[in-house]
């Protein structure tokens, strides 16, 4: 049994289709995949059409949640043969409605966006309306000075832009730890057998000159929880272009922002455009200035995230004030557990910035026995000190979270 | 011993069945792809389907050796792929020293020549030997990082090391590949794309009862039932980690031990410890919760009969 029909036949055809419209619907499908397909199928034959279906499958998923994406796309472009005009016809809406079976009522969006080859114009309008606000950033060293000091809560627009701009260039040199890699290196303090072997044998193996090798180092990653409540919401805006910032610098950056529920904005950040990427960051958040729900919120983090993102010994930055609506509940456990399956935890909290702060909502003090580090986010400054604690090592004996911790006892 | 690869997909299920591997057609027709196209399969699921094990019923039914690479953080190609020996390279310069005969480039193509090559995984699976070639299995992609990511790269496709010292080594007859991955994180897509791909689901009860029975056939038929029914009501409850089809297995085991027919509330809470790992869950479901879970599959078990 031969699918691809050598005289005519037009399997080779419709499956290029299919692959289109699985390409537009946002899979990342090459031709070389349209090949594969057609080799694949020449194996496994059209005998049946569960076969078809997982031999297309193989080919074209490679990714568990692309798995409803391809399923819906398979069963509305593989039930009728009349393929084109299929795609023709789910242009009009009242032909799809004729057909009436199931899985056509709750095709995603995407699916239909692709089969009717989008022609849906984008507004980038908006888009530019944001890029002008920028201009007026520049600055000059005596301004940088008191911006330095100066609470992010008390910046006038123009300031609060000039900080932004500073923020864009603040980098995280955080802390590096040892891999099991190595790399050559005269001072190193293990022997690199391969490379002395290799210069003994330039000059014949009369001498044989050590060479040696260290450790390589690498950057852990970070993982950022930011609280976006109605209590943080200056900070947490301002703080997004600290995080923009350090997500384009740094590889295994992780971004969640939380409210009443967690977000994973990881991938808006990624976008180099600083616009974009908070404009998408906007649009993907539901709770900006709403309650907090912390204990929940770090529950859905270590239910759902903490096992993908939190290997390879992350260091986790919690910001937040620690008031919570619902009275810290739960928080303990989910604190206990975060704190256990990361190598550092450090907490933000802009409330540090009094004097005369106490640790006594319930949520400061639920989280306050579980944080390695406990500093203020206010101002530039603080967030420049944060560079210094990061690359910092040693854990433990911080007098200042002591004293802290001991008040919230 | 079977050395013909299957060649339908009927064939690759009977294959499995043989190496009492209880699977889907989905899953065979991935598998099916990856034996007869010579790619790699990638499996992704949970811990505890069951993705290792497909590799070593391959290797079982096909009479293949098994190569197995376990994946770690800054696994390296000193581990991964080969390694020269050091001592005995040394040794030989001594000799050579001793002797005193030989000229610098015999010396030095001797000293890299295989004789003092250590083969590690990804070297040895390429080796041909008279069974075929062997099934090289990837265990736990996701733990290693990026660079060697990388790495596999040229060796996936290729199916071909290159050593310095040495030059390429080329296999005649690829490998069969599985890669497995938990999914702790995503791998890159340029890997992924030469493999075929699959996603490794909890089976239902009517499949998972077939596995118990192949597995734990000691096991009797009313406790196979009422275990299967229980892991399958754990699985819809909200915890930190499902049960897997291996924690089943351990499960109906170490209730065999006990000498359990049925399942009674008291034996579950003793046992929770076979078929949850996270203390929290056991926590959520010791006690009153079992009892209520278990009290539900006996009404339903009732309830079938009846009907």
């Amino acid at each position: 049994m031969t699918p691809v029909d050598r005289d005519g036949g037009r399997i080779a055809t419709n499956i290029m289709h299919f692959a289109r419209v699985l390409r537009a619907a946002g899979l990342p499908i090459g031709p070389g995949k349209v090949i594969d397909a057609i080799h694949a199928l020449e194996q496994t034959g059209l005998g049946r059409r569960d076969d078809f279906y997982w031999t297309l499958h193989a080919v074209f998923v490679n990714r568990r949640d692309q798995r409803e994406l391809f399923d819906q796309a398979f069963h509305v472009f593989w039930r009728n043969p009349q393929i084109l005009e299929r795609m023709m016809s789910m242009v009009l809406p009242t032909a799809q409605l004729g057909e009436g079976e199931a899985p056509e009522s709750d095709i995603s969006p995407r699916i239909a966006e692709a089969l009717t080859a989008g022609a849906t114009p984008q507004d980038d309008v908006k888009t530019r309306e944001t890029e002008e606000v920028e201009f007026d950033a520049t600055l000059t060293f005596s301004q940088d000075e008191v911006l330095r000091e100066m609470d992010f809560e008390k910046m006038t627009t123009s300031e609060i832009e000039a900080a932004k701009s500073a923020m864009r260039r603040m980098r995280l040199p955080i802390m590096e730890v040892p891999t099991r890699r190595f790399r050559a290196d005269k001072t190193g303090a293990r022997a690199d057998m391969r490379a002395t072997l290799r210069t003994a044998l330039r000059s014949g193996g009369d001498i044989i000159p050590m060479r040696w090798r260290r450790r390589r180092q690498r950057k852990p990653p970070i993982v950022v929880l930011c609280d976006i409540s109605g209590s943080m919401e200056r900070y947490a805006r301002m703080l997004l272009h600290f995080l923009h910032a350090i997500t384009n610098d740094r590889d295994r950056v992780h971004t969640f922002l939380f409210g009443t529920r967690l977000t994973n904005v990881t991938r808006y950040l990624r976008n180099k455009d600083i616009d974009v990427a908070l404009e998408q960051v906007t649009d993907a958040v539901v709770d900006w200035s709403g309650g907090t729900r912390i204990g929940q919120c770090l529950h859905d983090f270590n239910h759902d995230w903490s096992r993908r993102v939190l290997t390879q010994g992350a260091v986790v930055i919690l910001i937040t004030d620690g008031l919570d609506r619902e009275g810290g509940e739960g928080l303990p456990k989910e604190m206990d557990r975060l704190h256990r399956s990361s190598r550092r935890l450090i907490w933000l909290n802009p409330l540090l910035r009094y004097d005369q702060f106490e640790p006594k909502s319930q949520g400061i003090r639920a989280i306050l026995p579980h944080v390695d580090d406990f500093r203020p986010v206010h101002n530039l400054e603080s967030l420049a000190q944060l560079t210094h604690i990061l690359s910092d090592m040693s854990t433990g004996g911080d007098p200042a979270l002591k004293r802290w911790q001991e008040m919230a006892a | 011993m079977t050395d013909q690869l299957p060649a339908t997909i009927d064939e690759t299920i009977t294959l499995l069945d043989q190496g009492n591997y209880v699977s889907d057609r989905s899953l065979a027709t991935a598998l099916h792809l990856a034996l007869t196209l010579r790619r790699p399969l990638f499996l992704e699921g949970e811990a505890g389907v069951g993705k290792t094990e497909i590799a070593k019923v391959l290797s079982e039914t096909l009479g293949r050796r098994l190569v197995r690479l376990q994946c770690y953080e800054g696994l390296d190609a000193a581990s991964a792929v080969y390694e020269w020996n050091y001592s005995l390279q040394m040794i030989e310069i001594r000799l050579s020293e001793a002797v005193g005969d030989r000229d610098r480039n015999a010396l030095e193509s001797d000293l890299f020549s295989e004789k003092f090559l250590i083969k590690r995984p990804l070297l040895q699976a390429l080796e041909p030997s008279i069974d075929g070639p062997a099934v090289l299995l990837i265990d736990e992609l996701d733990r290693t990082d990026e660079p060697f990511e990388a790495y596999l790269l040229e060796v996936l496709s290729e199916f071909q090391i290159t050593i310095p010292e040495l030059g390429t080594i080329k296999a005649d007859e690829p490998p069969i590949v599985i890669i497995t991955s938990n999914r702790t994180r995503e791998i890159h897509d340029a890997l992924k794309r030469r493999c075929f791909y699959y996603w490794i689901d909890y089976p239902d009860a009517e499949r998972e009862l077939e596995i118990l029975k192949l597995k734990a056939p000691s096991a009797p038929e009313t406790l196979s039932a009422q275990v299967v029914a229980f892991v399958q009501k754990l699985r819809e409850m909200d915890l930190f980690k499902q049960p897997g089809v291996a924690e089943t297995i351990d499960w109906a085991h170490a209730l065999t031990q006990l000498d359990c027919m049925t399942l009674d509330p008291d034996t579950i809470n003793n046992t929770l410890g076979t078929l949850l790992k996270y203390q929290d869950d056991i926590e959520k479901i010791r006690g009153s919760e079992a009892s209520r879970l278990l009290a539900d599959i006996k009404n339903e078990m009732l309830l079938a009969e009846g009907a």
